[in-house]
């Protein structure tokens, strides 16, 4: 079966200012794209030129296996949910909900039943007659959504739909649009600058920078093995640490020297048998670094380490050293005995360590 | 501590009461300041000469008569014909509700344009237009003859009508982009997307969020027109003059003695129309160009 949404080599720029660069995406059907990114790097403007609201400068895009390169938006099969959710404000909610339909002359009582169905879906049944001025916020979100269900287009787009939601409904109406992706097995395109977002929704993510893709893969595949410095740092909160490190053979294993201000070197040793240039950066997450003894490995090492600040959050407490002249997070238990200004033992998880070059930023393993 | 909070209660409502009836006193003498050549020219429209002649300016008439509006309306002499406002005041509305009318329209549609479907030089047209705001009337007479009279609309009130409406498109224009501009672009797309076209969009979606600023665009053409006095006066004829140019011309041609308080009425009569409409709409005009912003 062809894929539900295939861009090849696409290219967008405004006069001399390129925006998008070679982009080459695509997924298939049931699959839940989530593309994210810092502001500015083009992942809304990649989602209105799959949307046909923008036009591209180059390349192909097709949609359910039809080439939509030159298609107007109406023609593409697509429905798309807003950020400012783009409610018609004079009409109600009924009205908002059929207007697409209204439009592309579809009769009366289809109109009702799929109004109907709707409705009872995302539960705004008692809000059909209320103007988008009278809702709340999560419930325009509702109705914005209701918008493009009842479309049932091939493809959904959402533009950074919950960014307007305070901070509970966000994370409530993920879950929501999680189970609705899974009860239609639509397809399904995300934008978003919230990696935690990404990370929860995404059957595969996208993330990008500056218009050219950093890396595509399963939310795990990007959390365990980013391909670059950028995707290390942007995705994962507390982000990953990235310290600064030398490497040498020491036989069948490397040993990684760490420099530490005041005191000797910090020596781990990876005895997964890699091969690494000199110069490293060792990227190790918050929760890779922990209470010695919370965790079994081959390649756990142990290692002593001054306090700087311990960071209680509830369910862990995050610890900040200072190693390589940087600022690493250790993630241990919450009711660890870490005292500020104290020495510790951490057990480093070398087994899921990442190795960068320092001057590309390119992973090295 | 307890006194001087008591002596500091009792003397801030006084001083309260004090201003704000100082304020009330001010604003209402300005009030009949402005309210004074009104009250002249109501009073004197309803007395006689023989009164007008005797008594005092401010003075109240002592037998109040409409004689004067009768013939204001009907009878009185604009040069050789003698009948009143009474054609010219319709041959204005013929003007004025078309005119009125088209460039609003006109005015909507190029707003909606230049906020909401930008093209390339969009702004350079918007400015354009906006310059033409600036052009004094006196500019545009000499070349504006011409074209009527090339396009045989010379001394006819269509031909009226058009000199108005390209007059006043810069300024509904100017309206309606600024209310546009404030409407999020991404209502266009979700409609878009919804399979709505051009017009689709602007019937459907614009029109209905426009009403204040349609008011605005309707009181200020209106009055603009309606009180026209150098495009009626220049590119009318006999028959097809507007009644500001007839107003001036019962005022200037006099047949021995000068009647006041048919002048008075007639230029009532002639006002009527803008006040009228201000008063119907006005509380939409000042709403309409607060307002702007939409809530989603």
């Amino acid at each position: 079966m062809a894929p539900i949404l295939e861009i090849k080599n696409l290219y967008k720029s405004y006069a001399q200012t390129e925006i998008l660069k070679d982009i080459n995406v695509s997924i298939e059907k049931g699959d839940f794209l989530v593309l994210v990114g810092p502001s500015g790097c083009g992942k809304s403007t990649l989602l209105n030129c799959i949307a046909g609201l923008e036009p591209i400068t180059g390349g192909t895009l097709s949609i359910a296996g039809q080439d939509m390169t030159n298609v107007s938006p109406k023609d593409r099969n697509i429905a798309m949910v807003f950020q400012s959710y783009a409610l018609y404000p004079t009409m109600s909610v009924a009205k908002n909900i059929t207007f697409g339909m209204q439009v592309r002359g579809v009769d009366k009582p289809t109109q009702e039943r799929k109004l109907a169905e709707v409705a009872k879906q995302l539960q705004i049944e008692k809000l059909l007659n209320r103007k988008p001025s009278q809702l709340s916020g999560g419930q325009r979100q509702r109705v914005a959504m209701g918008r493009a269900l009842v479309r049932d287009p091939a493809l959904f787009l959402f533009d950074e739909p919950l960014s307007n939601l305070d901070a509970k409904l966000r994370v409530e109406m993920r879950t929501e649009i999680k189970r609705l992706h899974q009860d239609l097995h639509a397809s399904m395109v995300y934008v978003t600058h919230d990696q935690i977002e990404a990370m929860t929704l995404a059957t595969k993510i996208v993330v990008m920078k500056d218009g050219i893709i950093q890396q595509i893969g399963t939310p795990a595949e990007i959390y365990r093995q980013p391909a670059n410095l950028f995707v290390a740092d942007f995705m994962g909160s507390p982000a990953m640490n990235l310290i600064p490190a030398k490497a040498a053979a020491d036989g069948n294993a490397t040993r990684i020297e760490i420099a530490r201000p005041g005191e000797a070197p910090l020596i781990l040793t990876d005895r997964r048998g890699l091969s690494l240039p000199k110069d490293v950066i060792i990227g190790l997450r918050p929760e890779d670094i922990t209470d010695p003894g919370s965790r079994q490995g081959d390649y756990l090492e142990l290692a002593d380490v001054h306090v700087d600040v311990v960071e209680p959050a509830g369910a862990d407490t995050y610890v900040v050293s200072r190693l390589g002249g940087k600022e690493v997070t250790a993630r241990l238990q919450a009711e660890t005995d870490v005292r500020p200004g104290a020495r510790a033992q951490f057990a480093f998880d070398l087994a899921r360590a990442s190795y960068f070059d320092p001057n590309s930023g390119v992973r090295l393993v | 501590m307890t006194d001087l909070s008591a002596t500091q209660g009792a003397a801030r409502p006084w001083g309260k009461i004090a201003l704000r009836w100082g304020l009330y006193v001010l604003l209402g003498l300005f009030a009949l300041y402005y309210l004074v050549p009104l009250f002249v020219m109501v009073t004197t429209s309803l007395k006689s000469l023989d009164e007008i002649r005797s008594g005092s300016l401010i003075a109240l008439p002592r037998d109040v008569t409409f004689d004067a509006w009768a013939k204001a309306w009907s009878g009185a002499c604009t040069g050789i014909q003698c009948e009143g406002l009474r054609p010219y005041f319709f041959n204005s509305i013929a003007m004025a509700i078309p005119a009125v009318m088209i460039s609003t329209v006109i005015g909507a549609m190029n707003g909606y344009v230049v906020a909401q479907w930008k093209f390339r030089g969009a702004n350079i047209i918007f400015s354009l237009l906006l310059f033409g705001c600036f052009i004094p009337f006196q500019v545009v007479l000499l070349p504006m003859a011409k074209m009527l009279g090339v396009l045989g609309m010379a001394g006819t009130i269509p031909g009226l009508i058009m000199v108005h409406v390209i007059y006043g498109i810069g300024f509904t224009t100017l309206f309606f982009r600024n209310y546009y501009v404030t409407i999020p672009v991404e209502l266009v797309k979700a409609a878009k997307i919804d399979g709505a076209g051009f017009f689709r969009i602007f019937w459907s979606i614009f029109l209905p969020l426009s009403l204040p600023i349609i008011v605005v665009s309707v009181i200020w053409q209106f009055t603009q027109i309606w009180n026209d006095f150098l495009f009626g006066v220049s590119f009318s004829q006999a028959g097809t003059q507007p009644v500001t140019v007839a107003l001036n011309n019962i005022v200037n041609s006099t047949t021995g003695v000068k009647e006041y308080n048919v002048d008075m009425a007639a230029a009532i009569i002639a006002a009527l129309p803008t006040l009228l409409v201000y008063v119907v709409a006005g509380k939409y005009f000042i709403r309409g160009l607060t307002a702007g912003s939409v809530k989603g």
